[in-house]
């Protein structure tokens, strides 16, 4: 992404470069592909292909259809020249990947009910500039919902946490 | 014969007495909710109400539990329509047109489209399985591995050639696909792969994890893109739509017969709605006027899936009844039930449970005309739902994939996957890999390659037995026909235009 | 260090007065909030089957105060679940149903579990195996049939089963061995389309359990030849051609010395209360007790074996013992990795 440094604007990486990186990303899980088949056995057994068989050649592809499409981005002319989005845009979908990771990454420790209701209550508050009175009430409600739902009606227990504890609903 | 239509007057005798129907009902109602919340489904709905239904006699159960079945595949189209979110593998075709439609502020008429295809699609499997029971379940017996390799062949190959993205990203995608698939315990030889000694990757990669997040977190990033001006303009909330939308269904007939006809035969062998709906829209693609239209909000590429799935999901009830092999893992679950209520499903169960049976087949219509007016009377709500703002809905949409992802398996670190798949989607997306492909090769990748290994253990490594009988070698024909029909097509073209040429 | 034994032992004393103070600790345990059952295997098996009628007979006869939920965990042929439990230390509230797996599954992958980490409740039950062929084939009993496979070339008949290394497979390597011909083993995802392929023609036999074949003997498609036990079924009543489970001979009496039987029972995490598995144990047996749990047993022809506390682990390390050497003996211990 460095190349975007470079441009008269600045506004944002580049197309060409992200496409690079996500053909190399792709690439990788080929190789990843490769190293695990090897692991198991490639070859082709009297009865037939053996567990790696398959995954084996699919990392083959990959790779190699990896370097077409890494080649083709920074040596073709064709294809998109202009950005990949705006440092702005970005920072928008940033603004929801950052939240959603705090939220996955909490959940096994203080449940799925409170998460959520962080969840909801900050993006309502904070990405949609909801007043006090409309986020909390909905950051409640729909995680109380959910637990009649899933934990009462349908007997689906999901991660619970301290709080659930200490209210005593099953830990 | 007519005894049969005389069992079937017996049957909706049973179905329609009043608690019967308001079984029924409930059934609807509790199937579409948990059709509509990722992660829940069909299979685990139904595993989930089982027990409730012990006390009750088997014929009101199972109108229930049905009931539960239809509504769960009636639900499946309306997160994939509003929200991009296929809640069953069957629905993802669904969401190539229907999304698209939704956004440009049709949600009510891609819903209405969907609903009743799928309602057509279920009657006409039903009509087959009140007519020709016997005659189809025989049918089923003829597919072995090597047979159910062929059709998983034909579904993949009537489907690729499609996207218009560079191909070897289609490649690319492709092979991600089915190497996701491979992760986990390889079923042929008991083997681990592609673990690496991680427990968390036993169970491998769900495909509605790698959905929920592609499709549904990544649509959520690709929108947040654009501001939080919600993409779809608000859709017509009124039941005018509905009528509308009818009126200019019967133009589709053709298509809707294609696509209930191969739903019905994939219903019958055992590979079930997923290639169905699959093929369905890839054939409908093909053969379609305005299939360069596929993909951006065209109402046909919501008809063929949704007619072909539920015309499949319908007639997998009919091995399930009469050879006890269920053809979808729901039927798998209400076949535990059958037997838990001491029903043997089997070419007796037709003799011995008259009752039972035919109150199952009269139920299967009527509960999808219920369904189908439960459905449809909620098609204004459903698109209101579109209505509410964004910084609103997205993190409701976050929290329901969360609970989704987390409850396929119980697994909290398949809450962090689908987050995974999310990125990636977006930046998959931006960067014009087609997801389709990926998604399918998920979905059916590590079965057609476990049939595929079952056939050539039978057959000793020789792969003759993909042309060994009359059935293989004519649907492996027709998968090839099918791969290479963009060349077949252009040298017929040209043919065709020499010919004329040489007339004028 | 004197000292602070004397504190040790003092405390210990207190406790104990406590304990003994305090009204009959051992019936007081009941769940407080709801049981789960985990399943190492998908919905529609087996296993799950099990588990669910008994969710039904527990809810229907009101035997619990708290809710039965079943929760599928079949990742890894099952060592998802099992690690689950394994992971659930003191969790009085979570119990597994097994199969075969419990076994198979560390043994084949090299999952780190072994029933040893688990606690053990009860064996409820256990499954027959029965050797099955389609009823078009001539061969009525197991001996016809072992002579056939006898007189041709190895690899010539095709055995159907469920899974890879698993219990079906086991028993068609031990068939090779009593038999000394090679069969060519083609699996299966379950134990129902396992059957089918067999209507269908498409393999030579199956060692379906009886629960998976039933309809398709009694539909006239499929014959049983002979039981993997070491005593026949004990169910008399008629189910097809005017035979019963009880009338299917041993294998061994025709000459096939292979017997097996899988286990149908529940274990515990590690560390949890005795007084918890006690409750279990009162519970499985009140379960025993009702005519829906019967007519399940009779309807699959179960070994209707209960075992409970020290004689249940001796049974499981046995049972243990024995699949480590028919695993050994078919090549499918994982390598060490």
């Amino acid at each position: 992404m460095s190349e975007t440094a470079h441009e008269a604007g600045g506004t944002g990486p580049s197309h060409r470069a992200v496409e690079a990186g996500v053909a190399i990303v792709i690439g990788l899980f080929g190789v990843i592909a490769v190293i695990g088949s090897l692991r198991v056995g490639i070859g082709w057994a009297d009865d037939g292909p053996m567990a790696g068989f398959f995954p084996f050649y699919i990392g083959v592809i990959i790779i190699l259809s990896s370097l077409v499409n890494l080649y083709t981005v920074l040596f073709a002319t064709s294809g998109d020249q202009g950005l990949f989005a705006t440092w702005d845009q970005l920072g928008k979908v940033t603004s929801v990947v950052i939240p959603t990771a705090i939220y996955v990454g909490i959940m096994p420790y203080i449940g799925i009910y409170v998460a959520s209701a962080l969840l909801i209550g900050i993006f309502m508050l904070w990405l949609g500039k909801y007043r006090w009175t409309i986020a909390i009430p909905v950051a409640l409600l729909v995680p109380v919902l959910t637990f009649f739902f899933f934990e009462r009606w349908f007997l689906v227990p999901l991660p619970k946490g301290p709080l659930e504890r200490l209210l005593g609903l099953y830990a | 014969m007519f005894d049969d239509l005389g069992n079937l007057m017996y049957g909706f005798s049973v179905v329609l007495q009043p608690h019967n129907i308001l079984l029924m009902v409930v059934g609807i109602v509790l199937g579409v909710i948990v059709g509509v919340l990722p992660g829940l489904g069909g299979a685990n709905g139904v595993a989930i109400l089982l027990p409730l239904t012990f006390s009750m006699s088997p014929t009101s159960a199972i109108i229930m539990l049905s009931c539960i079945y239809w509504g769960a595949l009636f639900g499946g189209a309306i997160t994939s329509i509003l929200f991009n979110i296929p809640g069953e593998p069957w629905s993802v075709a669904t969401t190539f047109d229907g999304y698209p439609m939704a956004q440009q502020g049709r949600a009510g008429e891609a819903l209405t489209a969907a609903f009743t295809s799928s309602f057509v699609g279920a009657l006409f499997a039903v009509i087959m399985i009140t007519l020709v029971a016997p005659l189809v379940a025989s049918f089923a017996l003829r597919f072995g591995p090597a047979e159910i390799f062929s059709v998983y062949f034909l579904a993949f190959c009537s489907f690729v050639g499609l996207s218009k993205e560079p191909p070897f990203k289609t490649i690319a995608a492709m092979m991600l696909g089915f190497g996701l698939g491979a992760v986990g315990l390889d079923q042929v030889t008991g083997q681990l792969r592609l673990t690496f000694g991680f427990e968390t990757l036993l169970g491998g990669f769900d495909f509605l994890i790698a959905v929920i997040g592609l499709f549904g977190i990544g649509e959520i990033l690709l929108t947040m893109e654009e501001g939080l001006s919600f993409r779809g303009k608000s859709a017509k909330i009124s039941l005018a739509v509905v009528i509308k939308t009818w009126k200019e269904l019967p133009r589709y007939w053709l298509l809707s017969l294609r696509s209930c006809l191969i739903g019905c035969w994939m219903g019958i062998s055992p590979a079930g709605a997923t290639p169905a709906s699959f093929m369905s829209y890839g054939i409908a693609k093909r053969i379609s006027k305005r299939g360069h239209n596929f993909g951006k909000g065209e109402i046909e590429g919501v008809v063929a899936p949704e007619t072909a799935a539920h015309a499949a999901g319908t007639a997998a009830l009919l091995p399930m009844l009469a050879l006890g092999v269920p053809g979808s893992p729901t039927a798998a679950v209400l076949l535990g039930g059958l037997l838990i209520w001491g029903l043997q499903p089997g070419p007796l169960l037709f003799v011995e449970q008259t009752e039972f049976v035919w109150g199952l087949i009269a139920s299967m219509y009527m509960g999808n005309i219920v369904g189908l007016i439960v459905v449809l009377t909620c098609v204004p709500l459903f698109a209101a739902i579109l209505r509410v703002p964004f910084s609103v809905i997205a993190p409701i949409i976050l929290v329901l994939c969360a609970i989704g992802a987390y409850t396929v398996n119980n697994n909290s670190f398949d809450v962090v996957m689908m987050l995974v798949f999310g990125i990636a989607g977006y930046f998959m997306k931006k960067t014009n890999y087609p997801m389709a492909p990926m998604v399918l090769a998920i979905v059916l990748g590590d079965k057609a390659e476990e049939s595929f290994r079952q056939s050539l253990l039978g057959s000793q490594g020789s792969l003759g037995v993909f042309f060994s009988n009359a059935l293989v070698s004519t649907v492996m024909t027709l998968g090839l026909i099918a791969l290479f029909w963009p060349l077949i097509s252009r040298a017929m073209d040209l043919v065709l235009r020499r010919g004329s040429a040489a007339r004028a | 260090m004197l000292t602070s034994n004397k504190i040790l032992s003092v405390g210990a004393a207190c406790l104990g007065g406590l304990l003994a103070l305090s009204p009959a600790p051992a019936k007081a345990w009941e769940p407080s909030h709801p049981i789960e059952i985990i399943v190492p295997a998908g919905t529609g098996g087996g296993a799950d089957q099990m588990a669910r009628t008994m969710q039904g007979i527990i809810t229907k006869h009101s035997l619990t105060k708290q809710p039965v939920v079943v929760i599928n965990k079949s990742g890894g042929a099952g060592g998802e679940g099992f690690l689950d439990v394994k992971n659930s230390k003191g969790n009085d509230h979570k119990l597994i149903i097994t199969l075969s797996n419990l076994f198979t599954t560390p043994m084949a992958t090299g999952i780190p579990v072994n029933w040893k980490d688990l606690t053990p409740v009860a064996m409820m039950a256990l499954d027959e195996f029965v050797l099955w062929v389609n009823a078009e084939k001539p061969y009525k009993t197991a001996k016809e049939f072992v002579d056939a496979i006898k007189a041709a070339p190895d690899n010539s008949f095709k055995m159907g089963g469920t899974g890879s290394k698993q219990e079906d497979q086991i028993i068609t390597v031990a068939l090779q061995k009593a038999i000394g011909k090679k069969m060519i083993y083609i699996p299966q995802a379950g134990g129902g389309a396992v059957a089918v392929q067999l209507v269908g023609n498409h393999v030579d036999s199956t060692v379906n359990n009886p629960i998976e074949a039933v309809a398709h003997w009694r539909g006239g498609k499929l014959r049983p030849l002979c039981v993997f036990d070491s005593k026949p079924m004990p169910y008399k009543d008629v189910v097809a051609d005017g035979k019963s489970w009880a009338d299917i001979p041993t294998c061994k009496s025709a000459g096939l010395d292979v017997e097996y039987l899988m286990l149908r029972g529940f274990f515990m995490g590690p560390g949890v209360k005795k007084e918890a598995v006690n409750y279990y144990v009162e519970l499985f047996k009140k379960v025993r007790e009702t005519p829906e749990w019967k007519k399940l047993m009779s309807d699959g022809a179960f070994n209707t074996t209960f075992m409970t506390g020290d004689e249940y682990a001796k049974w499981v390390a046995n049972a243990e013992k024995t699949h480590e050497g028919l695993m050994r003996e078919a090549g499918f211990l994982a390598k060490s990795n």
